[in-house]
C-alpha cells in the first residue's frame, strides 16, 4: 500500500453563512487517478480552491504527502508539489505562450527574485518553455500573444503550464470543457501521457473520458461526500442515482 | 524583425534591442553636451530639475506601471530623505556623504515600514494608505518644529564635492545628477526585464494565479515597494543638494500627485514614459510660467488631452500613431 499524497479531514468552507463545502474528508493514495463528480453548485470547485489554498478553509485539516498545509499559502503549497489548472481561464492575455509558461516555470526557480537576471536572456527557461508547448502540440503558437490564440489552444497551454512544473500532485479542474471532439481527443492522450507516479484529481463531466481515466470516483451533493468507490461500485449506488436523475 | 538566435522571436520584445541601444547612446550624447550649449545657467538648471524628477518618476512607476500600485504618497520617500540629509549636514554635523548615505537608509527602512503597513490592501485600498502616510510625513515636517524646522524648513548646508570636484556651479551639477540618472535609469531598464521584472508584472495582471504558480505575490510587492521607495530617495538626495534647502512644501500632496501624473502623463509601464512625462511637467512649471500666470491651468488642459487622446501616455501614444502611419505608408 502506496502513502497518501492528499488527505482532507472534515474541511468545511461558508460563503457568508451558506456551506459550500461541508465535513469533506478523503483520501488520495501516491499515483492515484481520482475523479471528483457531482452536480453543479456542489462544492467540487470550492474544494479545489481549499486544496490549492486560494481559499482558506474554514475548519478541518488539509494534508500534503502527510505535512498540514491547512494554513499555508497557495505558492508554498506549490513548491511542495501541487499544482492546478482552472475551469475559468485565468492566463495573461498580453503575453506570449511561451511567456505564459516562463512564469510557470520561474515560479518553481530560485531566480524568481533575482532582479539582474534579463529573462530575454534566459536562454534555458525558454528552452523547457518550447518544449513544454510541444508536449500539448502548440510550439508553433510560441511566440503568439495568448489573447490570438483560441479557447482550445488556451485549455491546452492551461495544462502545458501545470505539466511544466512537474508537480506531484495535479488538480485538473474541467481540462475538457468546452474543447471539440478532436481537441477532446488530444487532450485526453495527454492525460494518459501524464507520469504513473503523479496523482491526479480531476472534476470533469466528460463521463466517458473522466471514467477511463480514473480508478476511484468520489462524488460530491451539496458540500458532501455522498459516495466513492470504483466506477461499478458509482454507477450502481441509488444515491448517485438520485443525484444525478431524480429518480 | 529577424533574430539570428536559437530562440529567434521566442523572446519577448525588449527595449535592448540594437536600434534601442543606439538611441538611448545618441541621447546619453545629448544630455552630456547640454551644460556647454544652453546658453544661460537657468536652462541648465531646468535640465537638472528634469533629471531629478524624471529618476523619481522612474521609482514611483516601478509601483505604478509595472506593480500596479497606485502610490500617491511617493513624495513621502523624497521628502524623507532630503529632510534627513538636512538635518544630519546641519544638526547632525556629519559629513555630506555620511549625510547622503543616512538619508538613503532611514528612508529605505521607512520604505519598508509603510510597504508593510499599505501592503495590507490592494486598489483604492493602498491608495489611501499611501495617502495617509504621506500626509503623516507632511504633519510631522510642519508642526514638529524643533525636529524640522516647521515651516522654515531646514538649510545651511552646502552641496557635495565627490572626490574633491566643486558641485558648486550649475553645469558640473547637472553632470553629477546626469551619472545618478543614467545609473538609475540602468537600473529601472534591467530590474523591469529581469526575471522578477517578469513576476512584478504577472502580479500586477493575475495576482491570485500568480501565487497558483508559487509566486509570493506579498513578497514581490513588498521588495518593489522598498525598492522604489530608494530610488525616491536617491531623487531627494539630490533635490536637496539642488536646492540646499528642505520645507515642508516637498512632502505635500500635491507633490505626490505631480509625480504620479507624470508617470501616467508619459505612459505607466514603459521605461521612457515617466522621463518624458518629467520633462513635460517640469518645462510647463518652468518655462510656462514666465509667460502665463495661471500656468497650473495649462497644465490641467495638457493633462485633458493626453487623457483625451492618448490614454495609454505619450510615449505608448506616439508609438501608436507612429505604427498607423507605417502601416499607411505600406498600404499606400
Amino acid at each position: 500500500m502506496s502513502a497518501m499524497a492528499l488527505e482532507l479531514q472534515g474541511v468545511c468552507k461558508s460563503f457568508g453563512g451558506v456551506p459550500a463545502v461541508r465535513e469533506v474528508t478523503l483520501s488520495v493514495r501516491e499515483g492515484e487517478r481520482r475523479l471528483l463528480l457531482g452536480p453543479n453548485g456542489a462544492g467540487k470547485t470550492t474544494l479545489f480552491n481549499l486544496v490549492m489554498g486560494d481559499l482558506v478553509s474554514d475548519s478541518g485539516t488539509i494534508r500534503l504527502f502527510g505535512q498540514d498545509v491547512s494554513r499555508l499559502r497557495a505558492d508554498r503549497r506549490v513548491h511542495l508539489g501541487l499544482s492546478r489548472t482552472y475551469q475559468v481561464i485565468t492566463l495573461f492575455p498580453k503575453d506570449t505562450l511561451a511567456h505564459n509558461i516562463v512564469l510557470a516555470l520561474l515560479g518553481l526557480s530560485r531566480s524568481r527574485f533575482d532582479p539582474f537576471s534579463l529573462l530575454a536572456k534566459r536562454g534555458d527557461l525558454w528552452e523547457r518553455a518550447r518544449a513544454a508547448l510541444d508536449r500539448v502540440g502548440l510550439a508553433k503558437l510560441a511566440d503568439r500573444p495568448l489573447s490570438q490564440t483560441s479557447y482550445g489552444e488556451q485549455r491546452r497551454l492551461e495544462l502545458a503550464m501545470a505539466l511544466a512544473q512537474e508537480p506531484r500532485v495535479l488538480l485538473l479542474d474541467e481540462p475538457l470543457a468546452g474543447l471539440s471532439r478532436e481537441e477532446r481527443r488530444d487532450v485526453q492522450d495527454l492525460l494518459a501521457s501524464i507520469p504513473r507516479e503523479v496523482t491526479v484529481v480531476m472534476i470533469e463531466h466528460d463521463l466517458d473520458v473522466a471514467l477511463s481515466f480514473a480508478e476511484k470516483i468520489t462524488v460530491l451533493h451539496y458540500g458532501q461526500v455522498i459516495v466513492e468507490g470504483t466506477r461499478a461500485e458509482i454507477v450502481a449506488d441509488p444515491r448517485v442515482q438520485e443525484v444525478y436523475l431524480g429518480a | 524583425m529577424k533574430r539570428n538566435s536559437v530562440y529567434s522571436g521566442l523572446r519577448p520584445p525588449s527595449v535592448a534591442g540594437k536600434a534601442g541601444s543606439s538611441i538611448v547612446r545618441a541621447a546619453i550624447a545629448v544630455l552630456l553636451l547640454v551644460p556647454a550649449f544652453l546658453p544661460f545657467d537657468y536652462y541648465v538648471n531646468i535640465a537638472t530639475q528634469i533629471l531629478i524628477a524624471a529618476i523619481f518618476a522612474s521609482s514611483l512607476n516601478l509601483l505604478v506601471g509595472y506593480g500596479g500600485l497606485i502610490s500617491l504618497g511617493h513624495a513621502g520617500f523624497l521628502g524623507t530623505s532630503a529632510y534627513v540629509l538636512a538635518w544630519l549636514a546641519t544638526r547632525g554635523e556629519l559629513s555630506h556623504l555620511w549625510a547622503s548615505l543616512g538619508a538613503l537608509g532611514v528612508t529605505t527602512v521607512v520604505a519598508g515600514l509603510f510597504g508593510v503597513l499599505s501592503l495590507r490592501a490592494t486598489g483604492l485600498g493602498f491608495v489611501m494608505i499611501t495617502l495617509a502616510l504621506g500626509q503623516i510625513l507632511w504633519g510631522v515636517a510642519y508642526r514638529w518644529v524643533s525636529l524640522t524646522g516647521g515651516d522654515n524648513g531646514l538649510s545651511g548646508f552646502s552641496r557635495p564635492h565627490p572626490l574633491g570636484i566643486d558641485l558648486s556651479s550649475p553645469g558640473s551639477f547637472y553632470l553629477f545628477t546626469l551619472v545618478v540618472f543614467v545609473l538609475a535609469f540602468l537600473f529601472v531598464s534591467v530590474f523591469v526585464h529581469s526575471t522578477f521584472g517578469a513576476g512584478l508584472q504577472g502580479v500586477r495582471d493575475q495576482p491570485r494565479r500568480m501565487q497558483a504558480l508559487g509566486w509570493d505575490v506579498w513578497g514581490i510587492r513588498f521588495v518593489t515597494f522598498v525598492v522604489a521607495g530608494f530610488w525616491g530617495a536617491v531623487a531627494g538626495v539630490l533635490y536637496a543638494d539642488y536646492n540646499q534647502f528642505v520645507s515642508p512644501h516637498v512632502l505635500a500632496l500635491t507633490n505626490s500627485a505631480e509625480v504620479l501624473l507624470m508617470v501616467i502623463a508619459g505612459g505607466a509601464g514603459t521605461v521612457l514614459g515617466p522621463i518624458v512625462g518629467a520633462a513635460v511637467v517640469v518645462l510647463l512649471k518652468n518655462v510656462v510660467s514666465a509667460y502665463i500666470t495661471r500656468w497650473v491651468m495649462l497644465l490641467g488642459f495638457v493633462f485633458v488631452l493626453i487623457v483625451l487622446y492618448m490614454p495609454e501616455g505619450l510615449v505608448p501614444g506616439v508609438e501608436r500613431l507612429r505604427r498607423r502611419t507605417v502601416r499607411r505608408g505600406a498600404e499606400a
